[in-house]
């Protein structure tokens, strides 16, 4: 029987039915602004009168923004695994609520063949395994 | 004691940079005994000491003001202790100098000192899911060279530069640190050994990204009065201080973030967040870019020093390459960059390295650079940028 998947930090986000990633942000009631993480209950727009935010699942596409990938393992409490496999990152502007969200590329999508304005989405994909469960992490991939 | 406005730099000290493992109250108190030498003071004539902490030496990192006290022996001096992450040494030298306006300390010393350890850095140890830096390195694996590699290959999308581009940056501020006595890595690159170091984050080599040091820097301020009584003959004066944090929303990728504000709520501002830090002490100096001799930034990487230069307005946006290969940028053109080598030649010692940075273009404005010595130098700026949206920005002027 295969392992259950989890989220490797709980509210960050789920893994909808058709597998792609759903980022659980904050969103204001007055000004519109999303936030991600949500972080605090309130809005941090100086110029809004509003207060506190919406439970929201933030759109699943934008525009990259830019890209590279880790050659190393990074330290802990990043999960690496034996033996080290380089992977990509993504920083993508969601079209949406205009913010700029970072996340791991996707396995086997190389940074050779990105480049900054494409379009991405979101997927999930496993970060580290347990003895009971996998360990699940949002990641981007291009939109093909 | 009455409040003052004009604040001056007595003295500047340095403990060498390097990676020795050894208490960093060692390091900040040979700094801090170099600078009153320099300042032609004593311990016992300093009013007030502002230190700047560092987040991996335990408790009395923390406190660094009061560690640093004693090991200079206690009597008595009230103490701060500033954390800004990279902007550390500005807050403490800021903490200093609003004391001295203030009338309420007439010399003060400023103390920034750090061990490091040994590779990347990461986050404060536990489980902190709520911690953005803990964040970043859970579910990203994203180091600081990661936020340095994709503002690189912003550049290179946006701008058209290229790994030669930031080859060419190390290979100046190679040359310029090559006889600065207190840098770590006194060697002249060449573009070939730069494209033999592995790539960490493409497109940046290990070569581009600055390294994790152990060091310690100081400075010694008194009121423009108190140097006119003991006679001191044009002193460096501070211009500016910008300590100043960002402006919602901040649309661009900051560490440790890993999303940025949206845009949705509020218009972005109208300079971005390193644009603004230039911008406030500009202001508060009433000088502008054209007026620099000499400017110290940091280049965490090769390809960060170039957003610099357009940061500080020595060239329009997309226009920093062409600046640097026009060698304006080296000692001997228009507005040399990091004439100490700055963190390429260093690494990065964290409290220390703003003040280091004060350092350098007191050595500059003063005439006593040596071989890196700007002609004539007689503005300087220093900047940088610390996590957790900190900025700091000093001008000074003889």
């Amino acid at each position: 029987m295969s392992k259950p998947r989890v989220p490797a930090v709980e509210g960050l986000f789920r893994e909808a039915d058709d597998g792609t990633a759903r980022l659980l942000g904050g969103r204001c009631r007055a000004c519109g602004a999303s936030y991600f993480p949500k972080q605090w209950s309130f809005c941090r727009n100086p110029t809004c009168t509003g207060g506190e935010l919406d439970d929201v699942e933030l759109s699943t596409r934008g525009t990259l923004w830019s890209f590279t990938d880790n050659r190393y393992a990074p330290p802990a409490p990043y999960p690496a695994r034996e033996p080290f496999e380089p992977y990509g990152v993504a920083a993508v502007e969601l079209t949406e609520e205009r913010m700029i969200v970072l996340g791991q590329l996707a396995r086997g999508v190389s940074i050779d063949e990105l480049s900054v304005g494409q379009a991405m989405t979101l997927v999930v994909e496993p970060l580290y395994e347990t003895d009971d469960e996998v360990r699940t992490v949002w990641k981007w991939r291009p939109v093909t | 004691m009455t409040a003052r406005d004009d604040v001056v730099v007595l003295g500047v000290g340095m403990h060498p940079w390097g990676k020795w493992g050894r208490n960093f109250a060692e390091y900040g108190s040979v700094a801090a005994r170099v600078a009153l030498v320099d300042a032609g003071l004593a311990w016992d004539d300093i009013d007030y000491l502002a230190a700047g902490n560092t987040m991996r030496n335990g408790y009395p990192g923390y406190v660094a003001g009061s560690t640093l006290a004693q090991a200079l022996g206690w009597r008595g001096v009230p103490v701060s202790s500033s954390y800004a992450a990279c902007a550390s040494g500005a807050v403490a030298i800021e903490a200093a100098r609003a004391r001295i306006q203030a009338g309420r300390a007439d010399v003060a010393l400023v103390v920034g000192a750090d061990t490091a350890p040994k590779g990347f850095f990461g986050p404060l140890p536990g489980d902190r899911p709520e911690d953005p830096d803990w964040l970043r390195f859970h579910v990203l694996g994203a180091t600081n060279p990661t936020y340095f590699a994709l503002y690189a290959r912003r550049r290179m999308e946006l701008y058209g530069a290229t790994p030669k581009d930031f080859a060419a940056v190390k290979v100046k501020n190679s040359k310029h640190g090559l006889t600065n006595e207190y840098a770590r890595y006194r060697k002249v690159f060449t573009e070939d050994e730069i494209f033999e170091s592995p790539i960490v984050a493409d497109p940046l080599r290990l070569v581009d990204i600055c390294a994790t040091s152990d060091g310690a820097a100081a400075v010694v301020l008194a009121s423009a009065d108190f140097a006119a009584r003991h006679g001191v003959d044009k002193p460096v004066r501070v211009a500016a201080i910008s300590t100043v944090t960002p402006t919602y929303p901040n649309t661009y990728l900051d560490l440790p973030d890993i999303a940025t504000d949206s845009a949705v709520g509020a218009p972005p501002p109208s300079r971005s967040f390193r644009d603004s830090i230039a911008h406030a002490a500009y202001e508060e100096a009433g000088v502008g870019p054209e007026d620099l001799s000499c400017a110290e930034v940091y280049d965490l990487s090769t390809a960060l020093e170039l957003d610099w230069y357009e940061n500080l307005g020595l060239c329009g946006e997309g226009e920093a390459e062409a600046l640097l290969h026009s060698g304006a940028t080296t000692i001997g053109g228009r507005i040399p960059v990091n004439p100490s080598g700055g963190l390429s030649c260093f690494g990065e010692a964290i409290p220390a390295q703003a003040i280091a940075q004060v350092c350098e273009l007191v050595w500059q404005l003063r005439g006593q650079a040596g071989d890196r010595q700007v002609e004539g130098a007689s503005v300087g700026l220093a900047i940088n940028q610390g996590l957790f949206g900190h900025g700091s920005c000093v001008i000074l002027t003889r």
